[in-house]
């Protein structure tokens, strides 16, 4: 386990907040770039004023005793295999912390294994860590992966559209205790069938959108930072100024002109 | 170079149909102006005659050898030629870095004569590089003597699959294949160097780097081979890039093999290196050095590879030597151009692994740094942007670069340099206002970095060719 703080130079005159994020086997899960969603989180955090504690825990590391955010990302068949059980022993902290409102991000393969199981392609049972209500199963040779870009539609208010490329070849199913992150409008979502993209349990949120995410979704990249500080500050906690993202926006606008031309619109009358 | 021993037999009638069909559409095809038709004529003929790849394998009177791995194919193809060339051999190449099956029957049918013979075949040799994914596939078909395996890094996961499949297709070709091919293998790369564990008797040549001062301070983040085939993490006495280095396991006791050609000190500068090599063992071993006009340690790598190649073929130290000194960059690989007074160097970067050692490249030069970097997502250079946060574009933070991005994606890139603190100057998605706007800020005299994507390359490489005067690529790389 390695604790890097940063310090950050201040953008308001406010006395310094914080958060602490800790990143989960950033050395193994590291496959689709998800470690923009970090690099993203610093420097929008920076401009929030707000300073990151991050704490990167890997295979055998113990979770810290408290965290106000979590983030996962996505890796190969292989490399979930390396994770799963490790993983799955932290599924009653994480669970706890997920009902005490910390803020998560899982992405695609992270996201697979923060449900209760996954059957990988060669029809391995994986465990999961339970999160999110979902189960996800590869349905193997001959069945195509699920890959292209993606527009949807955040479930959470004040989210907005989001856009992303998925790359997975699971299809994820909801359980009755899970509720949809965001609806498809092109590509294929959790699983390709009933338009729902995404798991959200409170502030975690589990997806397959990468790209990376949290780079050009500056609103949610907001929201997180706002939970965050929401969980460390409590209810009372200020909201977030409202600054401007113009790379960040004009990237969002030219994947959304990509997806609508490349990807499958979602027809949600079907 | 000894003779390989394989029967050879001209062409059917339909196979030879298929060759002239296949160069008369790439006739068509220029006449359009369409892509230099390096793939179109292959396409044809290849339809019209399946069995054309094992045709053309089995000319050659001195074999066939494949270049493969994520990076540094088409310019390892291309010194290798260079080095069979200065031998005596004439090569058979697909020098446009066309590198499917398609690209192998258009190098094939570019060749041939009418009976559908390659000319002088007995002096030749075939040199070709093969993309990663299709090696399996064309392996057993193109039946090689040498296989020369570069490198393994995620690239394209949208196309290519897990990297880890990647590597079991090779694993898979080489226990298949009817006579195994004299491997030459990256020492440095564990999924490369474990592949001598399918050599099933052929020979080995590694080569790799013993130097510790080009090693990385700190490892890179585009890291792809970290884990052992028994399932222990790898431990490096020293990184050169990526997952690339002095590697063993701490647990099964695998480990890096002594290089057979080994790079002993590689003194890098801003437009080439001097390698210092040292080749074979004991009492048998050389060394010389040869001076490489091609930049950074990805191109020393490409070299070493080429030149372990050429010695598995039984050229000597002295020719090998030479022709790398000689041989200038390969297509969009480190070209040079004289665009409005200002130097243009043209390199292509495709993958975060890439992409990192073109990094290194340019923040070896002197300032002032100008780069036009160019960010496309077509099929072809993966239509998944996000590689981009997996390259270190942080270490142009500091140096004072002037940064114009463009492409179909140059918002993309925009917003990466940004968050990595060296935000561009002006985004500019069209080709040729910003190759405009990109001059403009280059003092005249001074040197313009273009990094590019595949299709982005292709694309600025005829705006550069055209403003410099030099001919449309197929003309440059006959
Ligand atoms: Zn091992």
């Amino acid at each position: 386990m390695t604790n890097d703080e940063q310090a950050q130079p201040s953008s308001t005159q406010h006395a310094r907040r914080s958060i602490r994020v800790v990143t989960l086997y950033d050395d193994v899960m590291n496959v689709y770039a998800d470690r923009g969603n970090v690099i993203a989180l610093r420097a929008r955090a920076a401009e929030h004023g707000v300073d990151v504690e991050v704490t990167s825990v890997s295979l055998g590391d113990p979770l810290p005793d408290d965290t106000d955010l979590v983030l996962i990302g996505g890796g190969q068949d292989r490399e979930q295999r390396r994770i799963a059980e490790d993983l799955a022993a932290h599924g009653p902290r994480l669970r706890a912390w997920a009902d005490e409102n910390v803020a998560m991000l899982a992405i695609c393969g992270g996201y697979q294994l923060f449900g209760q199981s996954y059957r990988d392609g060669t029809g391995a049972e994986l465990p999961g860590a339970g999160v999110f209500d979902v189960t996800t199963v590869a349905p193997g040779p001959g069945w195509a992966r699920c890959i292209g870009d993606v527009i949807a539609t955040a479930v959470v208010p004040g989210v907005g559209e989001l856009a992303g490329f998925e790359n997975h070849g699971g299809r994820t199913y909801l359980g009755p205790g899970a509720r949809p992150f965001a609806m498809v409008d092109y590509g294929y979502g959790n699983n390709g069938d009933d338009g729902t993209e995404g798991a959200q349990r409170n502030e975690a949120i589990g997806t397959y959108l990468h790209g990376s995410l949290l780079p050009k979704n500056p609103a949610l990249l907001d929201h997180l930072i706002a939970a965050a500080l929401r969980h460390r500050e409590g209810p009372d906690s200020e909201p977030l100024a409202s600054i401007g993202a113009p790379y960040a926006e004009r990237a969002h606008a030219a994947a959304v002109q990509v997806a609508k031309r490349r990807s499958r619109r979602w027809s949600r009358t079907s | 170079m000894s003779t390989a021993t394989q029967q050879s037999s001209p062409p059917s009638p339909r196979e030879r149909l298929a060759l002239l069909l296949g160069r008369a559409s790439r006739a068509i095809a220029r006449r359009l102006g369409r892509s230099g038709g390096t793939a179109i004529p292959g396409l044809v003929a290849g339809a019209l005659a399946p069995s054309l790849i094992e045709r053309l394998a089995l000319q050659p009177g001195h074999g066939v050898a494949t270049v493969t791995g994520t990076n540094g194919k088409t310019t390892t193809t291309h010194l290798l030629a260079a080095i069979l060339r200065a031998g005596g051999v004439d090569p058979l190449t697909n020098p446009s870095g066309s590198n499917l099956e398609r690209g192998l029957i258009a190098a094939y049918s570019g060749s041939v004569d009418g009976r559908g013979l390659v000319p002088r075949a007995d002096a030749r040799a075939g040199v070709f590089e093969v993309d990663e994914a299709a090696l399996a596939r064309l392996m057993p078909r193109l039946r090689p003597r040498l296989a020369v395996f570069l490198n393994l890094f995620r690239d394209q996961l949208d196309r290519y699959g897990e990297v880890d499949s990647v590597a079991e297709g090779w694993a898979r070709a080489l226990e298949e294949v009817q006579t195994p091919p004299t491997l030459v293998l990256n020492a440095d790369d564990p999924s490369i160097a474990q592949l001598a564990e399918h050599a099933r008797g052929a020979r080995v040549v590694t080569f790799g780097v013993d130097d510790d001062a080009v090693a990385l301070t700190h490892a890179d983040h585009a890291s792809d081979a970290r884990f052992c085939g028994c399932g222990s993490r790898f431990t490096y006495e020293a990184i050169y890039m990526g997952h690339v280095g002095r590697w063993h396991c701490p647990t099964c006791g695998r480990t890096r093999p002594v290089p057979d050609v080994s790079a002993r000190r590689i003194e890098l500068r801003e437009d080439g290196s001097t390698v210092h090599v040292a080749i074979g063992h004991g009492a048998e071993q050389q060394t010389f050095q040869f001076e490489l006009p091609l930049a950074g340690l990805y191109s020393a790598y490409n070299a070493l590879a080429a030149a372990a190649a050429a010695y598995a073929l039984g050229l000597d130290v002295v020719t090998i030597a030479s022709a790398l000194a000689e041989a200038g960059p390969a297509f969009g690989r480190q070209e040079r151009f004289e665009v409005a007074g200002r130097r243009v160097r043209l390199l292509l970067a495709k993958n975060p692994a890439g992409l990192n050692e073109v990094l290194r490249v340019l923040t070896v030069a002197a300032p002032p740094l100008t780069v036009l970097a160019m960010l496309n997502d077509g099929v072809q250079d993966g239509q998944d942007v996000s590689w981009i946060y997996d390259a270190d574009l942080e270490m142009l933070a500091g140096t004072g670069a002037t940064i114009v991005c463009s492409g179909d994606r140059a918002d993309d890139l925009a917003l990466r340099f940004s968050l990595a603190g060296c935000p561009p100057v002006s985004v500019i998605p069209q080709t040729e206002r910003a190759l405009d706007a990109a001059l403009a800020r280059t003092p005249p005299g001074g040197r313009l970095d273009v990094v590019a994507t595949y299709t982005a390359m292709m694309d600025v490489r005829s705006a550069l060719a055209r403003r410099a005067g030099v001919g449309a690529y197929w003309e440059a790389s006959k």
